[in-house]
């Protein structure tokens, strides 16, 4: 089923949908978001694609399997945990690094927790991918 | 420390990510068997630590105990995960030759892996909660595995493994909902303090036949094992025999976990229970396989009816009768796993599993026939392999317990299996193939021999090994059960305080 007006709102929906994914995950350090709502948006980004171009569209638009990107966001989270090895601390322990930090500010912090949030994001968003289009197909 | 507990996590969680990405080519097996090989270095580390140092412990992410997540490991944790370690070893390798390239690309040897990160991780864990997040990435992987060929008979046996398993896993999150209410913790360790002095015990019992009901599923006791015969047989003989060899064991870690640890408020109702379970267990296990005809359904009901042995040996909760129990557990891997994967290689070679249709492997494939009896006559109890010391020690705790009739029927389940060990023994070996064929281990190729063969023949190596020079390994046993009867140094190493 093509339909013009879910192809034409789908080009300006799904960009939106992606952009906002990368906002979510980026917030959710300090407010409600993070990983896994923004995987989940994404997902729904490409979804949105795929209903409205057809699955084969969406893939290539994906550029990469999606079964790959989620066991990737999985070696990202695991890496993130590994960081802590490095400084000498438990697994998992959380990493940061402030960039251009003073007496009174903390500057930019960095956090090994973001990386671990990226591989969530991964994950969802490639899991997520896998069964839509797995189901898309069926039909 | 923390990082040598959590050494046995990552190593599978990396090699399944590494495999995946590699699956297109040898690269996804390699990877699975070099991370197989690298977790068993990291769990025998763990393993001298623990020997050395006794229970330790380590909290994630420099949260202390109990509001982190603790990994604990004790004598009996630690001799799991090695066991996990060597079985995944062993599967994975025979996986090389066993799993067809279309099934390899879709990602088999990662789920393999990802599996066994849930085993060794229920394994491990010092946290309720935790222990459930482990069972779902079990249940999640062991799902893919079994449908992984898409055939009927696998859709259908995977659709009731499912069902059950997850009937079982919302019993387990309620009891956990309900647990938390009551203690406002989920550390075990934490909970085992906290347990005795809460005023409802009688609530506390209700949680824990919830437990109960809910490891029983994962361990495939009587009355809730009918998922396990209905899935073993469908997959491919790797996924049966990892399955067999560590799945339901899960079930059992936590059951004498949870009831060695916390439970034990109320012993003369809930190990009751767990007794007469272990009975039913045994029996109808025993009598379910004796009504099979094929190979692999004929071990599958076996595994219900071992389990009953571990649960008997929980349910006795005597120090001789957890030595037993843990003693059991380990023999009953090695042996089981084993027995799928002679089974894989029969079918291969004589085109079978259903016993009628094959025959004359004795004649043609005599290092198969060997390679058979070892574990055969392991689990069927006779002296000097494995299995005739843990059915000894067992039977020999119940008698010292005064309960003369459980022995006998310890005792008579043994028989009915070898029974059916004869059985598959007659009809796979000694008679002659119906089609007058001779399957022979050189129909196979050089390189497919060596990766199917090898496992076999170091499990029943390990088999005999433990048979022989059962003293260590007895005493080892005796070391864990003396931990989990007197649950102090695991406490202490959790949360740093003694009792």
């Amino acid at each position: 089923m093509k339909s013009i007006i879910l192809t034409a709102g789908a080009r300006l929906l799904v960009a939106l949908l992606l952009v906002f994914s990368v906002f979510m995950l980026l917030r959710g350090h300090n407010v409600p978001g993070g990983g896994f709502i923004g995987g989940l948006i994404g997902a729904v980004g490409f979804v949105v694609y795929a209903i409205a171009c057809g699955t084969s569209e969406a893939r290539e638009a994906l550029r990469l399997a999606p079964e790959k990107i989620a066991m990737a966001g999985l070696g990202i989270a695991l890496f993130s945990g590994f960081m802590a090895f490095v400084m000498a601390d438990d697994p998992f322990t959380g990493q940061w690094l402030f960039i251009g930090a003073t007496e009174t500010d903390k500057g930019l912090p960095l956090s090994s927790v973001l990386v671990f949030d990226i591989g969530v994001y991964l994950v969802v968003m490639g899991a997520i991918l896998t069964l839509v289009f797995a189901l898309e197909e069926e039909v | 420390m923390s990082w040598l507990l959590s050494l046995p996590l990552f190593i599978p969680f990396v090699a399944g990510v590494v495999s995946f990405l590699l699956k297109d080519g040898p690269g996804g097996r390699w990877a699975s068997v070099l991370g197989s090989a690298a977790m068993l270095v990291a769990s025998g580390a763990l393993m001298t630590t623990v020997l050395r140092e006794g229970v330790v412990a380590g909290q994630m992410g420099g949260w202390p105990a109990p509001f982190g997540i603790s990994l604990v490991a004790d004598y009996l944790s630690a001799v799991m995960v090695v066991i996990t370690a060597i079985t995944a070893l062993a599967v994975s390798i025979y996986a090389m030759a066993d799993v067809e390239a279309r099934i390899a690309r879709l990602g088999y040897h990662a789920l393999f892996q990802i599996l066994i990160a849930g085993v060794a991780g229920a394994f491990l864990t010092g946290d309720l909660f935790n222990l459930y997040v482990w069972f779902e990435v079990m249940l999640i992987a062991s799902f893919g595995l079994l449908v992984m060929g898409g055939s009927k008979e696998q859709i259908d046996g995977g659709v009731k493994y499912v069902a059950l398993n997850l009937v079982s896993t919302i019993l387990f999150l309620t009891g956990i909902g309900l647990m938390y209410g009551m203690t406002g913790t989920l550390n075990m360790a934490d909970l085992a303090l906290i347990v005795p002095t809460l005023e409802n015990q009688g609530l506390v019992t209700v949680v824990a036949m919830m437990f109960m009901v809910a490891f029983g599923v994962k361990a495939a006791v009587f009355p809730l094992f009918f998922w396990l015969p209905a899935a073993y047989h469908t997959p491919s003989f790797s996924t049966s025999a990892v399955f067999a060899g560590l799945l339901t064991k899960v079930g059992v870690y936590a059951l004498i976990r949870m009831f060695t640890l916390v439970f034990v408020g109320d012993i003369s109702f809930t190990h009751e229970v767990l007794l007469w379970v272990a009975c039913f267990t045994m029996v109808t296990g025993v009598l379910g396989a004796a009504a099979q005809n094929d190979f692999r359904k004929i071990l599958s009901f076996h595994i219900v009816s071992q389990i009953g042995y571990m649960i008997l040996g929980l349910a006795l909760m005597t120090p001789l009768a957890i030595v037993g129990a843990v003693f059991y557990l380990v023999h009953h891997i090695i042996v089981k796993a084993n027995l799928f994967l002679v089974a894989g290689v029969a079918s291969k070679i004589a085109g079978s599993t259903e016993l009628k249709r094959i025959g004359g492997l004795y004649a043609t494939a005599p290092l198969l026939a060997v390679l058979f009896l070892v574990p055969a006559f392991s689990l069927a109890g006779f002296p000097p392999l494995s299995g005739f010391w843990a059915k000894f020690i067992l039977v020999k705790a119940t008698l010292e317990d005064g309960r003369g009739f459980v022995a006998f029927i310890a005792l008579a389940v043994g028989a009915l299996t070898i029974f059916s060990m004869t059985k598959i023994w007659a009809e796979a070996f000694w008679s002659p193939h119906p089609d007058n064929q001779e399957p022979k281990l050189s129909t196979l190729s050089k390189g497919e021999r060596r990766a199917l063969l090898m496992p076999i023949a170091g499990l029943a190596v390990l088999t005999c090994i433990i048979g022989l020079f059962p003293e260590p390994f007895v005493q080892f046993a005796e070391g864990s059960a003396a931990q989990l009867l007197d649950s102090s140094a695991y406490i202490e190493a959790v949360l740093g305080v003694s009792e």
